[in-house]
């Protein structure tokens, strides 16, 4: 039940999509999903959805996976479309009691799950296809040019590569003791939300303080290799873009171009 | 009477995915009442994951399980009850302890059988004294005590739900040799004074040669050997083959019988072996 949580988990296999680099991911995922919102027409769409589908093909994923994804986000689907629904002004289509549906407001929650669908998958797909640690070296050779101004850039990578490496890991720990507190009879299922909150601290306790442990195992480790920050460190696989690197920016700027006059200025 | 039935057994981790991995193919095995098992296997032979179908936590993907004659995955069947009949040790066990002190913690298995608290606090007295802790420690915090009595902790937190089959997975795992001869004899005590079937897992059988009266072999994924001690340990250079080892004294016996000794090779303590090799040395005319 826990594994069901994909943000943030990669998916081990090989692909283009796979060994592409990770500042090309980076880049692609946040111009999707700004090309998400550029475009507001449903021609616009479909090419994002072949778009989209296209990538899921190459990167070997199943399907399924993203699909579980969805699951985390279905609630806040539910929420976004009847909003849209049942709040947005314009020609009444039907009404009952004091709320009715507008044929705008059919219109943009259709758009709206579209676009949260589109961009989580999107997001999914490239964490999915993109280990921790590139994804936090694309971001931190992205952002490098932030150094000037002092922003904090390694550290901040490094952090984020520290917490999304932990993720798996506390994971697994949480159905470890969730297995051993059942076998002594723990039961987090049934009973009122007060029990049930209750009953997470057989759970909780114990997930801390190997959190804890972790984090302190892991300082130590990295002050004995004399680990001391950002500066005048190299790396051991520096990041080069190859060709197919370019082409994949190639193919972006095209799906952007298509987007844009498709989606936008012509219809 | 409780007997556990293990039904052409098979586990696949992430069906369905590029990691799939089959843990468990066609386990059948017969575990009865009484019965002290060692279950050896070298790292990642499935152990933990096949002790972990025994009290269904984890599904077979395949094959059933049978306890006292009925299906412990049928929608019907009481769960609670199998968790509390069938007590599983989990690997490094002191990691799962979370109440203020040692006493509390122990309670909480009885405690969620539903029994009243009078009852509760008996049989965690009880079980902490079963695994040999004495007093001073009940009101600490767990996290206060040594790696050695955290274990025993643990242990006696499932032992207070008085299940009739007691599954201990590797509990000397990270000990010192004195914490871990002194864990496996209060087991062994424990066991002769209740009755209880016992089933050890670990991968050294110098640990359990000792006390065991049956041991199960575990290969990737598969059962390679289960029969009494003697009769695995003759196997011991297939046992080589897969990264496991007969108990030194067995390699000792054959290489005295080798240089000629009429020495009995099938001996597998060390007690054992030191009246045969007595024996046999009186036997031989100087
Ligand atoms: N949650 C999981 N997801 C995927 N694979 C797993 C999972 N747990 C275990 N495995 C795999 O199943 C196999 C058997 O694991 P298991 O933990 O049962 O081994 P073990 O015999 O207990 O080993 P050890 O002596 O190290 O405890 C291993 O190869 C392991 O990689
Ligand atoms: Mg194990």
């Amino acid at each position: 039940m826990l594994r069901d949580i994909t943000l943030g988990q990669y998916y081990q296999t090989d692909s283009v999509i796979h060994r592409l680099d990770p500042r090309v991911k980076l880049t692609a995922t946040i111009c999707y999903i700004i090309s998400l919102f550029i475009v507001d027409n449903v021609i616009g769409y479909i090419i994002a959805g072949l778009f989209l589908a296209m990538i899921i093909k190459l990167s070997r994923v199943p399907v399924k996976f993203m699909i579980r994804g969805m699951k985390a986000i279905l609630f806040l689907l539910i929420i976004a479309v009847i909003f849209n629904l049942f709040l947005t002004p314009g020609e009444v289509l039907f009404s009952f009691w004091k709320l009715q549906i507008t044929k705008e407001g059919i219109r943009l929650a259709g758009f709206m799950a579209i676009r949260l669908v589109f961009l989580i998958m999107g997001s999914s797909v490239m964490t999915l296809t993109t280990t921790p640690n590139n994804l936090t070296d694309g971001m931190e050779k992205l952002l490098g040019p932030l150094k000037r101004i002092r922003v904090p850039v390694h550290e901040i990578s490094m952090m984020m590569s520290i917490a999304l490496r932990f993720i798996p890991i506390l994971l697994e720990e949480t159905d470890k003791i969730m297995k051993a507190q059942i076998a002594r009879g723990a039961d987090f299922e049934s009973g009122n939300l007060i029990k049930k909150a209750k009953s997470l601290v057989p759970l909780l306790v114990p997930l801390f303080i190997s959190a804890f442990r972790r984090a302190n195992d892991l300082a130590m480790a990295m002050e004995a290799r004399c680990y001391r920050g950002g500066e005048h460190r190299t790396k051991m696989k520096p990041l080069i873009y190859q060709k197919r690197d370019r082409l994949a920016y190639g193919a972006l700027a095209g799906y952007l171009v298509l987007c844009v006059i498709l989606g936008k200025i012509l219809l | 009477m409780s007997s556990l039935i293990l039904d052409h057994v098979n586990y696949i981790y992430e069906a369905g995915t590029a990691m799939e991995f089959a843990a468990l193919k066609d386990i059948n095995l017969v575990i009865n009442k009484g019965e002290f098992i060692g279950l050896i296997g070298h790292t990642g032979s499935g152990k933990s994951t096949l002790v972990q179908h025994l009290n269904g936590l984890l599904a077979p993907s395949s094959g059933n399980i049978f306890f006292d004659g009925a299906d412990i995955h049928d929608s019907d069947f009481d769960k609670k009850r199998l968790r509390s009949k069938v007590g599983l040790v989990f690997q490094y066990p002191e990691h799962q302890l979370f109440e203020i002190d040692v006493f509390s913690d122990v309670c909480f298995g009885p405690k969620n059988l539903g029994l009243d608290r009078k009852e509760v606090e008996l049989r965690a007295y009880a079980a902490l004294k079963q695994v040999g802790l004495s007093d001073e420690y009940f009101y600490q915090s767990p996290f206060d005590l040594s790696g050695g009595q955290k274990r025993r902790v643990a242990i006696a937190g499932v032992l207070a739900m008085k299940p009739e089959i007691l599954v201990l997975d590797e509990p000397t795992a990270g000990l010192d040799p004195k914490g871990r001869d002194e864990i496996l004899d209060q087991i062994a005590k424990l066991r002769e004074e209740t009755g209880i079937t016992v089933i050890l897992v670990s991968h050294s059988m110098e640990d359990v040669a000792k006390y065991v009266s049956r041991i199960i072999v575990m290969n990737r994924g598969q059962i390679m050997f289960d029969d009494v001690p003697r009769e695995v340990f003759s196997h011991y250079k297939e046992l080589e083959s897969v990264g496991l080892a007969a108990p030194q004294v067995t390699y000792i016996m054959q290489a005295l019988k080798k240089s000629g000794l009429d020495v009995d090779t099938d001996i597998t303590t060390i007690r054992e072996a030191k009246t045969e090799i007595l024996r046999a040395l009186k036997k031989e005319p100087s």
